[in-house]
C-alpha cells in the first residue's frame, strides 16, 4: 500500500493526520460552505455588511422567496422531465449497441466502436448550428423533446463505450453455451446478458443523470422559455436578474446542486465505478 | 431465402423505407404541442404496442396453420432468420443507436464544416463565400485572445494532475470515516459548473468576496479578479480546476487502490522511500489512471464554456473569451446571428480537439488489436 499506512507512523504523526484531515476538507469545501451559509443569511445581514459573521438568524425564507418569486419550481420540474427519459433512452440504446459491438465479430465492428468513442469527445460547438437547425425543423425547439432526443443521441457515445467494455468482460462461454443449446440471439440478449448488466446499468444511470442535470450549453442553445428551461439555464438567467441579491443566488445554487448530490450519496459505489472505468487495468 | 424482393433491393430499399417511416412517425409525435406531447406519446406508444400485439398474434396463428396461404412465406422468413440471425442480429441491435448518433452527432459535424464556407444569418439565404470566414479569422483580434486563453486553459488545467495525485495520496489511508472524507473531497465534481461558477463569483466578488477581503487584508488594496482583464482568465481557470482536481483525485484513488502491494513491499525492502518510491514504483503502475486523467482534463479544458458564460460572459472587454464561448457569441449573439463564422470557429476548435481524439483512439486501437 502506498503511502505507508498511518497506523505504522509515530503517535504524534497519527494525531497530526487526524487533525489535518478535517482542516484540509474545510479549506477544500470553503467556497461551497460559504455559499451554503449565505443561502440562509437574511437579506438584512447582507445590507448591514455582515457577510462572514454568524447569520443573525437562519433565514430559510430565502428558499421560500426563490420559489415564490421565480419559476424555480418549474425549472426543477423541467430538469427532471428532461433528465429521466434521457437516462432511460441512452441506457436502453447503449445496451443494444454495446451488446452488438461486444459479442459479434463483423468487419466494421471496431470502426463503429471508435466512431461512438470519438463522437463522444467532440466539442459541442461543432454540433451547435446543425443541431439547432434540426431541432427547429422538427418543430421541437423550446420543447422537452428537443433536449431529450439530442441528449440521448449524444450520450449514446459514452454509454456505448461503457457497456461494450462491460459486456466484453463477461465470460463469453455463457453465450456460446446458450448458442449451442439453440437459444436465439434476442433471447441471449434478454435473458442472459441483461440480468448480468444490472451493476453497469445502475452505474451508468447515476452518471448520466448527473451529466444531463448539469448540462448548461444545450439548455441555453435549445431552449429559451422558462416553460422548458432546465435549472442550469434558469439559474443563469435568474443570476442576471438578481444583481447583488447573493442570498437568493446562493439558495438557487444549493437547490440546483441538491439532486445530483443526493444521487451521488445514495449511489456512491456505482457512481465511482462508472467514473473510474478504465482507470485500472 | 424468399426472393420476393431482390437481394440488393431489399438491402437498400427496406432500411430506407423503414427509416423514413420512423422519422415521419417521430416528427408527427414530437411536433405536438408541449402540453399534449405526453398524451401523444402515450397514445402513440399504445398504438405501436397494439400493432405489435396484433402482428405477432397473426404471425403465431399463421405459423400454426399449415393450410394458410401465407404459411410458406412465414416458414421461409423463419428459416431465413434461423440461418442468418448471427449475421443480422448485430445490425438490428445497432440500428436505433446508430441512427440517433448519425443524425445528431456524425452528420452535424460535416454540416458544420459545410456551413463554415457560407455567410449565413440562420434565417435567410446562405451565401457561399469560400474560405472568407477563415481568412477573417486570421485577422480577428478576438480570435487571438480566445486562442491564447484556450492555450492557457490547456496548460493550467494540467495542474489538476499533480494536485489530484497529491490529494489522493493524502487520502489513501484506512482510518475510520475516511470514506466520508473521500466522498466529500469529491463533492465539487458532482455539482453543476453553473453552480461552481456562481460559487466562485461570490468568492471573488469585489467589496465583500472572501478572496477580495483576504487580499485587501494583506496588501491594503482589494483586487476585483473578474473585472481585471489580466487576471480574469486565471480566476475562471481556478474555478474550473476545483471540480477537475476532484475528478483526477478519484481516478488516482482507484488507481492507488489497485497498486500491487507485493511490488511496493519489495521496493520498500530495497530501501525505496518517498519521492523515489512514487516516481519509480507507483507512477508506472498508475499509468492507466494517468492516461484517463489526461484525456478528461484536456477535454474539460477545451470544453470550458459554462464557467466563462456564467462568471464573465467573456468580459471584461472580451478578455476572458475562449474559442467555445466566442463561437457561441458569434453564432447566436444579440448583434445578429453569424452562423457561418461561428461554424468556422467551431471547425478550428474541432481540429484542435481532433489531435487529442486521434491520439486517444490510436492508443485504444493498439490496446484492442493486441488482445
Amino acid at each position: 500500500m502506498f503511502p505507508r499506512p498511518i497506523q505504522q507512523a509515530s503517535p504524534g504523526l497519527q494525531w497530526l493526520y487526524r487533525i489535518a484531515l478535517p482542516i484540509a476538507l474545510l479549506v477544500w469545501l470553503f467556497p461551497l460552505l460559504g455559499v451554503a451559509v449565505t443561502s440562509v443569511r437574511p437579506a438584512s445581514d447582507l445590507a448591514q455588511g455582515n457577510y462572514f459573521g454568524i447569520p443573525s438568524y437562519l433565514a430559510f425564507e430565502n428558499y421560500g422567496d426563490v420559489f415564490r418569486n421565480t419559476p424555480m419550481g418549474r425549472y426543477i420540474l423541467n430538469s427532471f422531465v428532461v433528465t429521466i427519459p434521457t437516462v432511460i433512452g441512452a441506457v436502453a440504446l447503449s445496451l443494444m449497441t454495446g451488446f452488438a459491438l461486444a459479442i459479434y465479430r463483423f468487419r466494421s465492428n471496431l470502426f463503429l466502436f471508435f466512431l461512438f468513442v470519438a463522437g463522444n469527445f467532440v466539442p459541442f460547438q461543432i454540433l451547435m448550428v446543425p443541431v439547432r437547425d434540426l431541432t427547429l425543423s422538427f418543430g421541437m425547439y423550446n420543447t422537452y423533446w428537443g433536449l431529450i432526443l439530442f441528449h440521448i443521441a449524444f450520450q449514446t457515445g459514452f454509454c456505448t463505450l461503457f457497456m461494450r467494455n462491460f459486456i466484453k468482460a463477461l465470460p463469453f462461454e455463457l453465450i456460446e453455451a446458450a448458442r449451442v443449446e439453440g437459444v436465439s440471439e434476442m433471447r441471449i440478449f434478454w435473458y442472459i446478458v441483461l440480468p448480468l448488466m444490472r451493476p453497469a446499468i445502475a452505474a451508468l444511470s447515476v452518471l448520466i443523470f448527473t451529466f444531463i442535470w448539469n448540462d448548461f450549453f444545450w439548455a441555453t442553445v435549445l431552449t429559451t422559455s422558462p416553460q422548458t428551461q432546465p435549472i442550469t439555464a434558469g439559474l443563469s438567467s435568474l443570476n442576471g436578474q438578481w444583481v447583488a441579491a447573493w442570498h437568493l443566488v446562493s439558495a438557487g445554487s444549493i437547490l440546483a446542486a441538491l439532486p445530483p448530490v443526493a444521487m451521488f450519496f445514495l449511489m456512491q459505489k456505482h457512481f465511482i465505478a462508472g467514473l473510474t472505468l478504465g482507470a485500472v487495468k | 431465402m424468399p426472393h420476393f424482393l431482390g437481394r440488393p433491393l431489399a438491402r437498400v430499399l427496406f432500411p430506407l423505407v423503414l427509416a423514413a417511416l420512423v422519422v415521419w412517425i417521430a416528427r408527427w409525435v414530437l411536433t405536438a404541442d408541449l402540453a399534449r406531447s405526453v398524451t401523444t406519446g402515450a397514445v402513440a406508444g399504445g398504438f405501436l404496442f397494439c400493432g405489435w400485439a396484433v402482428l405477432s398474434a397473426a404471425w403465431r396463428r399463421v405459423s400454426n396453420q399449415p393450410g394458410h396461404p401465407l404459411y410458406p412465406a412465414v416458414c421461409a422468413i423463419r428459416a431465413y432468420w434461423k440461418a442468418n440471425q448471427r449475421r443480422l442480429a448485430p445490425w438490428l441491435f445497432l440500428a436505433p443507436g446508430c441512427l440517433m448518433f448519425a443524425v445528431y452527432v456524425i452528420i452535424p459535424i460535416f454540416q458544420s464544416i459545410w456551413i463554415s464556407f457560407y455567410d449565413w444569418d440562420g434565417l435567410g439565404e446562405a451565401q457561399w463565400i469560400g474560405t472568407a470566414n477563415y481568412a477573417e479569422m486570421a485577422t480577428d483580434p478576438n480570435m487571438v485572445t480566445s486562442f491564447r486563453n484556450n492555450i492557457l486553459w490547456l496548460v493550467l488545467y494540467m495542474l489538476a494532475l499533480p494536485a489530484g495525485l497529491l490529494i489522493a495520496i493524502f487520502l489513501n489511508q484506512t482510518i475510520r470515516g475516511i470514506r466520508l472524507y473521500k466522498s466529500l473531497f469529491f463533492f465539487p465534481f458532482v455539482i453543476s459548473q453553473v453552480v461552481v461558477g456562481l460559487i466562485f463569483s461570490w468568492f471573488y466578488a469585489p467589496g465583500f468576496g472572501l478572496l477580495y477581503k483576504v487580499i485587501e487584508g494583506i496588501t491594503g488594496q482589494g483586487i476585483a479578479i473578474l473585472a481585471d482583464p489580466d487576471l480574469v482568465t486565471f480566476g475562471i481557470i481556478a474555478a474550473g480546476l476545483w471540480p477537475q482536481i476532484a475528478y483526477v483525485m478519484i481516478l488516482y484513488l482507484t488507481g492507488l487502490n489497485n497498486v500491487a502491494p507485493d511490488q511496493v513491499e519489495a521496493a520498500r525492502l530495497d530501501g525505496a522511500k518517498g519521492w523515489r518510491m512514487l516516481w519509480y514504483v507507483i507512477l508506472p503502475q498508475l499509468r492507466p489512471a494517468t492516461f484517463i486523467a489526461v484525456v478528461v482534463t484536456v477535454i474539460g479544458a477545451l470544453r470550458s464554456f459554462d464557467l466563462v458564460s456564467i462568471m464573465t460572459s467573456g468580459g471584461p472587454f472580451g478578455s476572458s473569451r475562449v474559442l467555445s464561448y466566442y463561437m457561441y457569441e458569434q453564432a447566436l449573439s444579440e448583434y445578429g446571428y453569424r452562423m457561418g463564422y461561428g461554424a468556422a470557429i467551431a471547425v478550428v476548435l474541432f481540429a484542435i480537439m481532433m489531435i487529442f481524439i486521434s491520439g486517444f483512439i490510436w492508443k485504444m486501437w493498439r490496446d484492442e488489436t493486441e488482445r
